[in-house]
């Protein structure tokens, strides 16, 4: 593949930007592939072959929530919408609207960054310039 | 509302991004920890302790036929560094000031960078934390200030990590004084000592304030394990009509679980 997972110049884009972009693309095709496993067993009738391909779609689910960790560490706002929704009962669009309010605007209200949450977001720094 | 009562301080939106941003940009250089160990987190004020996966056995269990034990947690500390900006400053700040006073918040920043890099290398004993460098199983090298050997002392740090089976890449924590004399020297026909030492490990070289001498490290991963419940933020305290008075706040706990991965260079 190309560059194409930038919407911007990557030469202009900062390192942790291209890093996040970067970690964007891998969650949207790990997401993609737990899909076309789905369809593939859908249609599979050997049933050892779908025994196979249910391992591998696994495999998608566990490369798919790390990344969304990563993601959910470095956006906090992010986090704390997710927080609001994941792993919740009840209506799901209901949690959404709700999580979405409460983060946002309480955000806005305390003057916190646009980054959202409470801390500076610093986390790891392994990488970095040193 | 969070515990750090941001949205009680009378400081403006953009008086608060001006703050946020001046910390990032003091903090970043000087955490020299994070740049080299294994960072696990943040997971949250209300987390209070790192599991150790280890129990206590307790001898008076209450009742007869029974075994018991007690799990075992390394429990987090919290640091905090107060700092106070000046309400005219916030105010030139909201007027679109260039040359804001955040010399405050600039020292606070340092403090808790420069100690956090000191329970991590040198440890923390009242915190149960044992460091980098004193939880190290090898003997220390003795820097010295001539810097033409450093190059030297680094091989052999590495060369008794690879003796003891532990893999790269490597990263130096240099003491600011050590980093200094690095920057400064040039070796054989100009070629940066900096640069040198770089190709000898692997991996970074780190400015780290807060640190005697200088560490070298694996970065394979496992080895040193930062646990980070709520990472670095900015809370409120109080006011009055001179000054806003705020602190700089972080939970962790720090382990080192494979001493063998570690060398210490010693001033």
């Amino acid at each position: 593949m190309g560059f194409d997972q930038y919407h911007e110049p990557a030469s202009e884009l900062p390192a942790e930007t291209r890093t996040f972009a970067r970690l964007c693309a891998s969650l949207t095709e790990e997401a993609e592939a737990i899909g076309w496993y789905e369809q593939r067993m859908a249609i599979e009738q050997d049933r050892e072959a779908r025994a196979i391909m249910r391992d591998a779609q696994g495999e998608e689910f566990k490369h798919f929530c790390m990344d969304l960790e990563f993601l959910l560490r470095r956006t906090p706002l992010w986090r704390e919408i997710a927080e609001g929704i994941l792993f919740r009962e009840g209506d799901i669009v209901e949690r959404g609207e709700e999580a979405e309010e409460e983060a946002v605007e309480g955000a806005a209200e305390r003057g916190a960054p646009v980054a959202g949450g409470l801390s500076l977001g610093i986390g790891s720094l392994r990488g970095a310039e040193s | 509302m969070s515990h750090l009562l941001r949205e009680q301080a009378p400081i403006s939106d953009s008086a608060w991004e001006l703050i946020d941003e001046e910390a990032r940009e003091r903090l970043k250089p000087a955490l020299a920890a994070r740049k080299l160990v294994d960072f696990s987190g943040p997971h949250g004020w209300e987390h209070s302790a790192t599991a150790l996966g280890r129990t206590t056995p307790l001898t008076d269990a209450p009742g007869d036929g029974l075994e018991a034990a007690q799990r075992r947690v390394l429990p987090l500390v919290e640091l905090r560094a107060r700092f106070s900006i000046s309400r005219d400053e916030l105010r030139a700040a909201d007027r679109g000031a260039e040359d804001v006073d955040l010399d405050a918040l600039d020292q606070a920043a340092h403090r808790i960078a420069v100690a956090e890099n000191r329970a991590v290398f040198h440890g923390w004993a009242s915190a149960a934390i044992t460091g980098v460098a004193e939880a190290s199983s090898h003997e220390a090298i003795a820097l010295g200030e001539d810097c033409s050997r450093y190059p030297r002392h680094v091989a052999m740090a590495i060369e008794e990590l690879l003796c003891a089976g532990v893999d790269g890449p490597y990263g130096l924590a240099l003491g600011p004084d050590s980093y200094r004399r690095v920057l400064e020297t040039g070796e054989h026909g100009g070629y940066p000592l900096l640069d040198h030492l770089r190709k000898i490990l692997g991996g970074p070289l780190v400015w780290a304030p807060g640190v005697q001498g200088a560490v070298v490290l694996s970065m394979r991963g496992g080895d040193f394990l930062f646990d980070s419940g709520e990472d670095i933020s900015i809370g409120y305290d109080r006011h009055d009509g001179e000054a806003v008075h705020l602190y700089l706040e972080e939970s962790f706990s720090f382990r080192a679980v494979t001493p063998e991965a570690a060398v210490a260079l010693t001033p």
